[in-house]
């Protein structure tokens, strides 16, 4: 059964940064080379380590992007202006930096083939990350649709690759408007007219900042959704 | 003080337990509710590990690590379900 695996003991690695790329003006995808990677189900995390000099020591999670055949492993972060590693991962570190990580780390928010579809997501911000990887984990035969609300055009995360998913991803935008894209939250009406429907049974995974999450998935469970078949994940206030 | 959820404990309680904790059940012995960890509050920036029960707020679990060992309480767990490998 998924997720019901013995743990190997989850020990810190260094992982050296291959490439980085920028996806927005906030957020960075990091490629990575961990000496020892085991591989990951779509939808987990790592951990990351840093250390200064005098030995203090800050922990962050941060969801795996990559899918699960790709050949490295890549980290989408999104900047944090007060956060502890989010800022040097996103503005600070470059090609042949090393830190620790740990992982693959999860088993509630994670999605593998095995456990069918049709996969209805739903992500705000930064929250699309995961998701991204289970479309990438996604076999041909499961049907699946993103619903993805962004604030503005500019901060839209994985552009070209989700474009290119066409009717399998639905754009909203938060605070601009712009021909063609659908403007507004993610509310009971947008889940009802682009989501699976119920009787479907989809297996629905929804992360973003905590707002976000409690507000959608009490419209899916409103709407019908069995609150069993809806799993979240919450990135804090703001996203992280 | 962040409040996240219980997703982001499982790199520390993979510290402690041989199974994957956060996609377990748990009933809640304040309140009777029924939910996976990884559905609960979690904060970890206090001293260590608190996980919270989202319907009534008690505390379910605590973990904190530090001076060469770890501390766990779990007094607010009536019971957990694991999937077992």
């Amino acid at each position: 059964m998924a997720g019901a695996a013995v743990l190997g003991r989850l020990t810190w690695r260094l992982a050296e940064v291959a490439d980085v790329a920028e996806e927005t003006p906030r957020t960075r995808t990091l490629v990575l080379g961990v000496e020892g990677w085991s591989g990951h189900r779509a939808g987990q995390h790592v951990d990351i380590r840093l250390t200064a000099e005098d030995g203090y020591q800050a922990e962050r999670s941060y969801s795996i992007a990559s899918g699960p055949d790709d050949d490295r492993l890549e980290l989408t972060v999104e900047r944090i202006d007060d956060g502890e590693v989010s800022p040097y991962l996103v503005d600070e570190v470059r090609g042949g930096d090393t830190f620790e990580l740990r992982g693959p780390i999860g088993g509630y928010f994670a999605w593998s083939p095995g456990d069918g579809g049709p996969l209805l997501l739903v992500g705000g911000g930064s929250g699309v990350v995961p998701l991204r990887s289970m479309l990438r984990a996604r076999p041909d035969d499961v049907p699946a649709k993103l619903i993805y609300s962004a604030r503005t055009h500019e901060d839209v995360i994985y552009r070209d690759e989700l474009s290119a998913l066409g009717d399998d991803v639905l754009l909203t935008l938060t605070r601009e408007q712009r021909d063609g894209v659908r403007a507004g939250r993610v509310d009971a009406d947008l889940l009802r007219d682009a989501a699976f429907a119920p009787a479907e049974d989809p297996r629905v995974f929804v992360c973003g900042p905590t707002s976000f999450v409690e507000s959608v998935a009490s419209a899916l469970v409103e709407l019908g959704h069995a609150p069993e078949r809806i799993r979240t994940e919450r990135f804090g206030p703001t996203g992280r | 003080m962040e409040e996240l959820d219980g997703n982001v404990a499982a790199g520390m309680l993979s510290e402690v337990f041989a199974l994957e904790l956060t996609a377990a059940r748990g009933r809640c012995d304040g309140c009777g509710n029924v939910a996976a960890l990884g559905e609960a509050r979690a904060y970890v920036d206090s001293p260590g590990l608190v996980v919270r029960c989202r319907s009534c707020d008690s505390v379910l679990l605590v973990l904190v690590r530090g001076d060469g060992r770890y501390w766990l309480g779990v007094q607010g767990l009536a019971w957990l379900e694991l999937a077992a490998p």
